[in-house]
C-alpha cells in the first residue's frame, strides 16, 4: 500500500473507507499463537464468543480455523475454552518455536 | 436597519448566538463568561433558538460533546474563560484536529495561582498553539461582530477549523456599551444554513473519526493542518468585505489607528487599545507621530501584512496582557517573527501589563509613549521587557 503525502489526505484524519481495517493486518504483533486440537474440541463456540477480533472462523456452524492476518495472540480464547474432558482444544504456543 | 443598544459583551454575544441558532451548545459556567451562557440558556429555555443545550460537569466534557455533535453534522458553539479554556486542552486539539469548525467565544481572564478571576490573556495566548482560528475583540461591537463573521469562516469548506472569539473579562464582558444589533434575519442570511462535511450521522455512508495515526502519517497530517491556517487570512478577508456591505463597519486582520506616517507606535490588544488610542490622539495634538496596531487575526499571524503596517516605524512598544515567565511575552515575540520579514527594523520593546485585570490606565500608554519618543530619538533601548503599572 502507497502511504499518501500530505495534500493527499482527507481532512481531519476522517477514514470515509467503512471497515478497511480488513486492510490492515495486524497479525504480526502476536508474540504467542493460538493452535486448535480439533480433537479435543466439542463445537461449544465459546472462543468465537470471547475473541475481541473476530479471530475465530466459523463456518455452517461449526467451529473453523484460526484467522492468523489478524489474531493477536491475547490468549483469551485458550483460556475459556472448555475442551474435551480436561484437554484444551487451544494451546497457546510461542511464536517460531 | 439594525438597532441601537446599550449592552454589556457578554449580551451581545449571547444575542449574536441567538441570531445564529446554532444546533447543538454544550457548555459549563465560569466567571467571567457565566452570564453569557446563562443568558443563552434562557433563549433555549424561552423556545426563542432551536439549539439543544447539553449541561456537562466540566469544560473538557463540553469541548467533548462539542467535539461529537460537530462530527455528527451540527454548527456548533459553547463559550468559556480562562481556567476552563485550560480544562478543554486536550480536546482543543481534537477539535482542530478533526476540523470540526466550533465557535467559542473566549472571555478571557487569568490563570491561577494565584486565583484570580479578571480580564487577562494568559488563557488564549496559552492556547494559540492548538491550531484554533483566533479573534480579538476590542469593545462588544467587535464581539458580536467577530462571533457572527466567525461562523462564515470557521464554517468556509476549504477551511473547516474552529475558531475563537477572545474579549475581555469583566472590562469587556461586565461593562455596558453602546452598540449595534443587526436584524435577525439579517444574520441569518449573512451565516446561511449549515453545511456539514463528512456527518458521521449520515449513516449511508458510514465513516470513522479520529483513528490512531502512527509516525509514517502523523506528520502528513500536521503539514495539512498547517497549509489550511494559510488559507485563513483571504477567507477573514473575504467575510470581512462581505460584513461590511450589510453592516458598514470595516474589518481587517488588524486595525491600524494613526499608523501611516507614525515614528512610534504601540502594539496591543483587545480593550486596552480604546485608551491607548485616546492617549496617541493627545501626543498627535503635541505634534508627536504616534500610532496604534490593533491585531484581529492572532491565528494564524499575519506576519508580511503587519510587517508592511511597521515598516516605517522607528520606534516600537509590544504590549503583552500575558506572560511567558523567563521570555518575552506571546505578542513581542510574534513581532519578532514580523521583524524577519524586515529589511530595517523598528526598535522594539516589550511591556507587560494589566495581568489579572490590573487597570490599563493612559498615563500607562503615556509612559510608553513617552519611552518611544526617547528611543527613536537616542537610538538606545535600555530593557527589553518591563512589567508596566506594578508596585515595587
Ligand atoms: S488468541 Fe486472542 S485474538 Fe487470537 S483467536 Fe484467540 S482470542 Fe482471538
Ligand atoms: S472453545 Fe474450545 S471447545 Fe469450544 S469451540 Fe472453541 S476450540 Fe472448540
Amino acid at each position: 500500500m502507497k502511504i499518501p503525502g500530505w495534500k493527499e489526505l482527507t481532512p481531519g484524519a476522517v477514514i470515509l473507507q467503512a471497515g478497511n481495517a480488513t486492510e490492515f493486518k495486524t497479525g504480526s504483533w502476536r508474540s504467542f499463537k493460538p493452535k486448535w486440537k480439533e480433537e479435543n474440541c466439542i463445537q461449544c463456540l465459546f472462543c468465537w464468543i470471547y475473541c475481541p477480533d473476530m479471530s475465530v472462523k466459523v463456518k455452517d456452524g461449526k467451529r473453523g480455523e484460526f484467522d492468523y492476518d489478524f489474531c493477536k495472540g491475547c490468549g483469551i480464547c485458550a483460556l475459556e475454552c472448555p475442551g474435551k474432558k480436561g484437554n484444551k482444544a487451544i494451546v497457546m504456543e510461542e511464536e517460531d518455536k | 436597519m439594525g438597532k441601537i443598544v446599550a449592552v454589556t459583551g457578554n449580551e451581545a454575544v449571547a444575542e449574536a448566538l441567538r441570531q445564529i441558532n446554532p444546533d447543538v451548545c454544550a457548555a459549563y459556567p465560569i466567571t467571567p463568561q457565566t452570564d453569557m451562557m446563562q443568558r443563552f440558556s434562557s433563549f433555549v429555555s424561552d423556545g426563542k433558538v432551536d439549539t439543544e443545550l447539553i449541561l456537562v460537569e466540566s469544560e473538557h466534557s463540553a469541548m467533548s460533546a462539542c467535539i461529537g455533535a460537530s462530527a455528527g453534522g451540527g454548527r456548533v458553539a459553547t463559550a468559556t474563560s480562562g481556567p476552563g479554556l485550560a480544562l478543554m486542552w486536550e480536546m482543543l486539539y481534537v477539535a482542530s484536529g478533526m476540523r470540526l469548525p466550533i465557535v467559542m467565544p473566549v472571555v478571557n481572564r487569568s490563570l491561577s495561582a494565584p486565583l484570580n478571576i479578571h480580564g487577562d490573556h494568559s488563557d488564549a495566548m496559552g492556547a494559540r498553539d492548538s491550531g484554533w482560528i483566533q479573534l480579538w475583540s476590542e469593545n462588544a461591537q467587535e464581539a458580536y461582530d467577530n462571533t457572527i463573521q466567525a461562523f462564515r469562516i470557521g464554517e468556509h469548506m476549504e477551511i473547516r477549523l474552529p475558531v475563537m472569539v477572545c474579549l475581555d473579562g469583566f472590562i469587556i464582558s461586565h461593562s455596558i456599551e453602546r452598540m449595534e444589533y443587526l436584524d435577525d434575519n439579517v444574520v441569518k442570511a449573512f451565516v446561511g444554513e449549515y453545511k456539514s462535511l463528512n456527518p458521521l450521522l449520515d449513516i449511508e455512508n458510514p465513516k470513522s473519526y479520529g483513528p490512531l495515526i502512527l509516525p509514517d502519517l502523523y506528520m502528513e497530517y500536521k503539514r495539512a493542518q498547517h497549509e489550511v491556517m494559510t488559507k485563513v487570512k483571504d477567507v477573514v478577508l473575504n467575510v470581512a468585505d462581505d460584513f461590511e456591505k450589510l453592516s458598514k463597519r470595516k474589518y481587517g486582520l488588524f486595525e491600524t489607528y494613526r499608523l501611516d506616517d507614525a515614528d512610534i507606535a504601540i502594539v496591543i490588544l483587545n480593550s486596552a487599545a480604546g485608551t491607548a488610542k485616546d492617549v496617541i490622539d493627545q501626543f498627535r495634538a503635541k505634534g508627536i507621530k504616534a500610532g496604534l496596531l490593533k491585531p484581529r487575526l492572532f491565528r494564524p499571524f499575519p506576519y508580511e501584512e503587519v510587517a508592511d503596517a511597521i515598516k516605517n516605524v522607528k520606534a516600537l512598544c509590544v504590549m503583552d496582557r500575558a506572560d511567558s515567565f523567563g521570555a518575552y511575552g506571546p505578542l513581542f515575540i510574534e513581532l519578532c517573527g514580523v521583524a524577519l520579514h524586515l529589511q530595517e527594523r523598528p526598535l522594539m520593546i516589550n511591556k507587560i501589563y494589566g495581568l489579572g485585570g490590573r487597570d490599563f490606565m493612559p498615563e500607562h500608554a503615556e509612559l510608553v509613549l513617552n519611552e518611544l519618543v526617547e528611543i527613536s530619538k537616542t537610538g538606545k533601548v535600555k530593557t527589553f521587557k518591563e512589567y508596566i503599572g506594578v508596585r515595587e
